[in-house]
Formats: C-alpha cells, sequence, structure tokens
C-alpha cells in the first residue's frame, strides 16, 4: 500500500486549480474509511513484565473483558512469549486483537539473554510480513498482520529506578517496536513518590539512549491532547475488573481497608489517559509508526545483509530485476565454485593418500629386498661351507686310504720280523 | 526455552486465522479507529490517475472539464485533439484541487493521436508501455533497499470513449479494451450521447454490451456490497452500462437554474439531467462512491498481476541457466515462493547436494584406502612368511651341516686317534726291533 506523499512530485508542474462547484471528491476520506471497517482493524500488543506485576490484569481492564489467563509460575526455565487472538467488536468496527504475554520475564537467576526470545518474536513477525511482501503471489490487502504495534513495558514500582534489566531490554527492543513505559501497580506508591520516580525514570531512559514512543504532535487536531500526555509518561495504571460501590456508582477499583483505588479517577492513576493515548487516540499512528518505520529498518537490514543495494541514483534507474539476476548468477557461480573445490579437494586429498601408500608399498619391497639379499648372503655362505667340509671329508678320506694301504705293507715285515 | 507457543492463535498468512470472540462488557474506545483513519488520511492526501482514450472530436476535455467542475483543459493546455502528432503520445497533466479541506492529486494522462491515423496498428501500444512502465516504476520503488516515499503515479482508471455510430463497437475499440482489460480499469463510456435519442441510445448500449461479454473484456465491475442501499444503486449502475455521457465548458439559464448543458435550436441537452444523460451517475461512481475502490482494484489486483508476471520472469529464467532439477522449473512452485525464498531453498538444496555428495566420496575414499592398505597388510603377511621359511631352510641346512662336520670330525679324531696309537705301536715295535737288533750283535 503506497504511503502517499503529495509533495513527492515537486519536479512535475502541478497546477492549483479552484472548482466551479461540488465535485464531491470530498467523500475520499469516506470511502477509504468504510473500505477498512469493511476489512477489519488488528492491532498487536506485547507486554513485557515480571510474573505477577498484573499484565493481564491491566488487559482486561483496558478492552473490559475476561481475557482468559492461567496464571503463570516463576518457574519457567526461560522466557516464552504467548500470543492470543481474538475478535472483538464496537459498534461496527471489529478489530483483531493479539496480545502477547511474556511468560517467565524477570524469574530465571541469570537474565542475560532475557530479552532474546522476545527479539526474536518481534523479527519472526517481521519476517513473516517480508516474505509474504517478497513473494511472487502473494496477498498482501488480506494478510493477517502479526507484527507488534506497541510494547508495554511494565516496570516494578519500587519507588526508586529502573532495575538494570529493564534498561537492557528496552535498549534491546527501541529500534523494534514502539514501546511506552506504565508503571504497574501504581497503586503501592504515594503521590510525591512517583512524581520523583517519573522523573527519575524518564532521566534514565533519556541518558540510555532509550527511544520510547512519543504521540505525535504533527497533526492539529491531536496535538495538544498528545503534547500534554507526553508529559505523563510513564503512566502510573492500576488495573482491576473487580466492581466496587462508590456513592451511588459501581466503578472497577481496588478495595482497601484504607480506601478504595478506582481505576478511572484520573486523580488516583494514569489509567485512563494510557486508554485514551493507546487505544482513542493514537491506535492508527502506532500502526503506522510499526510499518513505516519499524518494519523498513527491519526489512533495509536484511535485506542489505543479503547482499542487495540500491544502486546509485544519479546512475541508472534501480531494477529488481536486474538486481534479481545479478544476484542469482552471483549466488549459482558461488555454488558452482564450491563444488569445483570440494571436488579439488579430493582430488589432492587421493592423491597425497595414494602417494603415501604407494610409499609405503615401496618400503616394504625395499625391506624384503633386502631380507632377501641377506638370505642369499646366508646361503652361499653355507654353500661355501659344505665345500669346505666336502673337501675336507674328501681329504680325509684320500689320506685314510693311503694310510690303510700303507699299513697293509706294514705288517708283513713285522711279522718276519717275529719269525726270526 | 524461547520462541512463540504455537497454540491456535499463530498466524498463517491467509486471512489470518479466527480468533475468540470476546464480548466488551464496556465502551473501550477503538470504534474511534475510523476516526483516526480518517483524520490520518486527510492530513496526508489523496492522488488518483484517471487516463482518458478515444478518437479526438469525442468530447474528452468537456468531459473531464465537467466531471471536475474546472478548466483542465483551457486554451493554455489545450486537450488532446488539439495537439494531436504524427504518433500517438501518452501526456500526463497533474492538478491539485481542494474540497471540503480533502486535497486530491489529480493525473489526467491522455492519449492525443489515438485512433486519428489511417493504419491505426498497434496504436494502443503506447498506451500498454504507458501503463506498464508506470507498473515498473512503483515496483522498483517498492523493491528498494531504502524505500521512503512511494509515488504512486499507475493508472487507476481508464475511460474509453466510443463514437456514438449506433451500431457497435469498431474493430479498433475492441482490440484495445481486449488488450488492455487486464492491466487497468477500463470504463467504457458512449461519448456525445446528445447525438441518440433514447431509443437508440438503448439499443446500442445492448449492442455494445454483447459484443463485450462476446469478446470476454472484462470491464470493471462494481464490488459486491453487504449494504442494500448500496446494491440497489449498484444494480442500477450496471443496467446502464455502457454510461452515455454528455459534457460541456458553457453554463445556460434554464428556467432560471443555472446549468451546464449545450444549447440546441431545439433545447438544452443538460449535462446533469438524469434523463438527458447519465453524467451525473458517471460522476457519482468515479468520484463520489467508487474512487478508491479503482485504486484498491489497480493495486490488488492489476499491479499484483503484473508483478507477479515480472518476477516470475526473472526466476523462471534464473533457474533456467542452471543445470536444474525437475521441481525448480515448475512454475506453480516458483508462484508460491519469494524469489529470495527460491534462492533460499535452491542453496539448501545444494548444501544437502553437497553434504550427500561428500559423504558419498569419503566413503568411496575410505573404501579404497581401506582395501590398499588391506593388500598392503597381506603381501607384508606373505613376504614375512616366506621370509620365516626361508630363514627356517637356511637353520635346518646350517644345523645339518653342523652334524655332518662333526661326524666328520668324530671320524677323524677317532680315526687320528688310531693312527697314533698304530703309530706308537709302530714306533714301539720298532724300537723293540732296535734294542732286539742291538742284543743280538752282542
Amino acid at each position: 500500500m503506497a504511503a502517499t506523499d503529495v509533495d513527492v512530485f515537486s519536479n512535475e508542474e502541478k497546477r492549483n486549480l479552484s472548482l466551479g462547484g461540488h465535485v464531491g471528491f470530498d467523500s475520499l476520506p469516506d470511502q477509504l474509511v468504510s473500505k477498512s471497517v469493511t476489512q477489519g482493524f488488528c492491532f498487536n500488543i506485547l507486554c513485557v513484565g515480571e510474573t505477577g506485576i498484573g499484565k493481564s490484569t491491566l488487559m482486561n481492564t483496558l478492552f473490559n473483558t475476561m481475557f482468559e489467563n492461567e496464571e503463570a509460575s516463576h518457574y519457567q526455565n526461560g522466557v516464552y512469549l504467548r500470543p492470543r487472538t481474538y475478535d472483538l467488536q464496537e459498534s461496527n468496527v471489529h478489530l483483531k486483537l493479539t496480545i502477547v504475554d511474556t511468560v517467565g520475564f524477570g524469574d530465571q537467576i541469570n537474565k542475560e539473554d532475557s530479552y532474546k526470545p522476545i527479539v526474536d518474536y518481534i523479527d519472526t513477525q517481521f519476517e513473516n510480513y517480508l516474505q509474504e511482501e517478497l513473494k511472487i503471489k502473494r496477498s498482501l490487502f488480506n494478510y493477517h498482520d502479526t507484527r507488534i504495534h506497541i510494547c508495554l513495558y511494565f516496570i516494578a514500582p519500587t519507588g526508586h529506578s529502573l532495575k538494570s534489566l529493564d534498561l537492557v531490554t528496552m535498549k534491546k527492543l527501541d529500534s523494534k517496536v514502539n514501546i511506552i513505559p506504565i508503571i504497574a501497580k501504581a497503586d503501592t506508591i504515594s503521590k510525591s513518590e512517583l512524581h520523583k520516580f517519573k522523573i527519575k525514570i524518564m532521566s534514565e531512559l533519556v541518558s540510555n539512549g532509550v527511544q520510547i514512543y512519543q504521540f505525535p504532535t504533527d497533526d492539529e487536531a491531536v496535538s495538544e491532547i498528545n503534547a500534554s500526555m507526553n508529559a505523563h509518561l510513564p503512566f502510573a495504571v492500576v488495573g482491576s475488573v473487580e466492581e466496587v460501590k462508590v456513592g451511588n456508582k459501581t466503578v472497577r477499583a481496588r478495595q482497601y481497608p484504607w480506601g478504595v483505588v478506582q481505576v478511572e479517577n484520573e486523580s488516583h492513576c494514569d489509567f485512563v489517559k494510557l486508554r485514551e493515548m493507546l487505544i482513542r487516540v493514537n491506535m492508527e499512528d502506532l500502526r503506522e509508526q510499526t510499518h513505516a518505520r519499524h518494519y523498513e529498518l527491519y526489512r533495509r537490514c536484511k535485506l542489505e545483509e543479503m547482499g542487495f543495494k540500491d544502486t546509485d541514483p544519479d546512475s541508472q534507474p534501480f531494477s529488481l530485476q536486474e538486481t534479481y539476476e545479478a544476484k542469482r548468477k552471483e549466488f549459482l557461480g558461488d555454488l558452482q565454485r564450491k563444488e569445483e573445490e570440494m571436488r579439488q579437494m579430493f582430488v589432492n586429498k587421493v592423491k597425497e593418500t595414494e602417494a603415501e601408500l604407494k610409499e609405503k608399498e615401496r618400503e616394504l619391497h625395499d625391506k624384503f629386498e633386502q631380507l632377501k639379499r641377506m638370505h642369499q648372503e646366508e646361503k652361499r655362505k653355507v654353500e661355501e661351507k659344505r665345500r669346505d667340509l666336502e673337501e675336507e671329508m674328501n681329504a680325509f678320506n684320500r689320506k685314510k686310504v693311503a694310510a690303510e694301504t700303507l699299513s697293509l705293507s706294514q705288517p708283513l715285515k713285522k711279522d718276519k720280523d717275529k719269525k726270526n | 526455552m524461547s520462541g512463540g507457543e504455537t497454540s491456535v492463535s499463530e498466524a498463517d498468512g491467509n486471512g489470518g486465522i479466527m480468533g475468540q470472540q470476546k464480548n466488551l462488557e464496556g465502551y473501550v474506545g477503538f470504534a474511534n479507529l475510523p476516526n483516526q483513519v480518517y483524520r490520518k488520511s486527510v492530513k496526508r492526501g489523496f492522488e488518483f490517475t484517471l487516463m482518458v482514450v478515444g478518437e479526438s472530436g469525442l468530447g474528452k476535455s468537456t468531459l473531464i472539464n465537467s466531471l471536475f467542475l474546472t478548466d483542465l483543459y483551457s486554451p493554455e493546455y489545450p486537450g488532446p485533439s488539439h495537439r494531436i502528432k504524427k504518433t500517438v503520445q501518452v501526456e500526463q497533466s497533474k492538478v491539485l484541487v481542494k474540497e471540503g479541506g480533502v486535497h486530491l492529486l489529480l493525473t489526467i494522462v491522455d492519449t492525443p493521436g489515438f485512433g486519428d491515423a489511417v493504419d491505426n496498428s498497434n496504436c494502443w501500444q503506447p498506451v500498454i508501455d504507458y501503463i506498464d512502465s508506470k507498473f515498473e516504476d512503483y515496483l522498483n520503488a517498492e523493491s528498494r533497499v531504502n524505500r521512503r516515499q512511494m509515488p504512486d503515479s499507475r493508472v487507476q482508471c481508464c475511460l474509453y470513449f466510443i463514437a456514438p455510430s449506433g451500431h457497435g463497437l469498431k474493430p479498433l475499440d475492441i482490440e484495445f479494451m481486449k488488450r488492455l482489460h487486464e492491466k487497468v480499469n477500463i470504463i467504457p463510456l458512449i461519448a456525445k450521447a446528445d447525438t441518440m435519442t433514447p431509443e437508440e441510445c438503448q439499443q446500442f448500449k445492448k449492442q455494445i454490451m454483447k459484443e463485450i461479454q462476446e469478446h470476454k473484456i472484462k470491464i470493471y465491475e462494481f464490488p459486491e456490497t453487504e449494504d442494500e442501499e448500496e446494491m440497489k444503486m449498484v444494480r442500477k449502475i450496471k443496467d446502464r452500462l455502457p454510461l452515455a455521457v454528455v459534457g460541456s465548458n458553457t453554463i445556460i439559464e434554464v428556467n432560471g437554474k443555472r446549468v451546464r448543458g449545450r444549447q440546441y435550436p431545439w433545447g438544452v441537452a443538460e449535462v446533469e439531467n438524469g434523463e438527458h444523460c447519465d453524467f451525473t451517475i458517471l460522476r457519482n461512481m468515479l468520484i463520489r462512491t467508487h474512487m478508491q475502490d479503482l485504486k484498491d482494484v489497480t493495486n490488488n489486483v492489476h499491479y499484483e498481476n503484473y508483478r507477479s508476471r515480472k518476477l516470475a520472469a526473472v526466476t523462471y529464467n534464473g533457474v533456467d541457466n542452471n543445470k536444474n532439477k525437475g521441481q525448480l522449473t515448475k512454475p506453480d512452485t516458483a508462484e508460491g515462493m519469494s524469489p529470495l525464498a527460491q534462492m533460499e531453498e535452491e542453496r539448501r538444496d545444494h548444501v544437502a547436494k553437497m553434504k550427500k555428495m561428500e559423504q558419498e566420496m569419503e566413503q568411496v575414499f575410505e573404501m579404497k584406502v581401506k582395501e590398499k592398505l588391506q593388500k598392503l597388510r597381506d603381501s607384508e603377511v606373505e613376504l614375512q612368511r616366506r621370509h620365516e621359511q626361508m630363514k627356517k631352510n637356511l637353520e635346518a641346512q646350517h644345523k645339518e651341516l653342523e652334524e655332518k662336520r662333526r661326524q666328520h670330525e668324530e671320524e677323524k679324531a677317532s680315526w687320528e686317534a688310531q693312527q697314533r696309537i698304530l703309530e706308537q705301536q709302530k714306533l714301539d715295535a720298532s724300537r723293540t726291533l732296535e734294542k732286539n737288533k742291538k742284543k743280538k750283535i752282542f
């Protein structure tokens, strides 16, 4: 849906013409309104605050109805977000209200990562919208918008200052969502303490650079009331669904032994201011800011992350098609290259291992060549020894034979001698 | 540990889910939302782009001036019929008008030269190109990373002027409407309706509607509405399509009233008289009741058609260039996804494919290495065995040799011992003989 701005065509000639009668296009806003009423509205509230701080009660009080809610325990392992959607109707206006509760916030011993599920949830809703917006066949005009339009941050009524968890969380959220800080269970703070508390909170927010939602003052119709309300932030609220009789009226209130805290009494708490600002005056602005500012920021970051850039406005006009094609080519080239790299790596690995194995083979062969030679050597020696022995044996035999022939002739002589 | 709870209330992006119905027990105040929307829209201002197409001399400029009760076209800013060029041009002029606090930036686009040549083939092409280029501008603006303002110059309505021949549509009329009915909201008008009697007009309208249906031309359709009153009005309009109009730049006094009309010797054709022509119906419908719907249909239907065709072409071409897996080239897969999502999916597929390839190659590699190593080990074992064998052999030979030698030595030793005894004996004997010999001499 185009955010049309009449001043955009400043480079073209625009003639101002006066009308000679009633043409009838002053009904345009009515046409627009009637269309949007037929379509229905949707609004998504995120409540961030510790367990038991009064988030559910406040929602019930704000919308004058009992949204069902089991009480959360304090023993959640981590923070998780619980969205619930309701269809409400007031006169002819249909509102699809989604209330997202942060269950387990502030209960853990280590709260370093408490903000993460919240940021993730918000980002996911932006992502879903972005994906729908980028689809080839899309239906944005009947898309159920789940992006968070307002984050009500519940501050515990300590009376002193913001907790560090509050500062850390709000700092992480302020660029993603409209934040309205509210002081919960304000009936536990006295007026003077409250005044000091509010000032302290606002100054802490400013000094930490936390950007909370400012009620818009650019539209004369509402600038005055918005400006004055801006000065009352953070709103100190009390919620109650119980009715108490005060005088001759029955009002929503909390009954104490020392008195009755009336929810809708502006001198008792800022509930009426919150309702006025949040619902009756600025609901549409909250939706617009979410779409035009927070969502656009998310989208820009996401696209830049993926490598998309706007070409220089001085050079060629930006062409979506060219960018997609270029990106795609780059992407495919990338994939191709990765494949090649992997293949190459394998080829190298194979070569290496082959070389290793060949080396091992060679070593083995060498070893056995050596052994073989040793054997040959030994064999030769044995052969030599054998030959030697044989020679010796032959020699000995010859000697023996010679000696025997000699001794054969000898004994004759001896006998002859003996006969004499 | 983190993340949204998957419950019934998660949006599925398709018209959303039904939330729980809750009844409010008191006034909350969001019934004021429409007022907030009203207020913001007035502050923003409105735009509308209207195109007028028709042959010259059909009273287009006059009608526009009558519609908006202003001298949009004047001697200083002549209408299309006075600006005929050699070829069909598409030109626009912007005017700012204000009424009741509502600012409207009106862009009138006209087509001087349309249908005026002898050969009018393709005279619709510049018009198509113009509309497409406006869609493209919007698409590019919408697709920028940094988008701040998105000026909307898309053509939101096209008034097509039919010459009052009384017979039927001309071939040019049919050609034009067939080519443009899916790009822009076409509202066909019978121009210079004061040249026909009511009966002729009725006949003419019937004929035209019949031909429009025959050629399956989709002219602008009024949206269905739940409101009874509105439906009655819509049905009334539908019965009188196409609207027969008369325009006039002159104000004439009729019965004491000052009206816009055309003075004839036989009377005055009043522009805003419902019995004279359908001008009032046109103005009411175009400006007072359906202007927003014309913009919405342009945005939600015509523009979306253009966009999806444009983007599908990109991804289809891109996929075509790559060696493709069957599923990626199916157009219905590409339709449901954004090109970015498609690239993501391709990337994931590729990563999976690479992993698988890597695993396979790894497996093959490991197997081969194992084989080779096993072979090496086997041959090592074999060689070792042979070596052992040879060693044993050698040792056996050694032993044998040793034994032989020992025997031989033994033999030799004993024989030598024997020899020595014999020698000794011989020696003893010879000595004794010597001794005896000596004795015998004495």
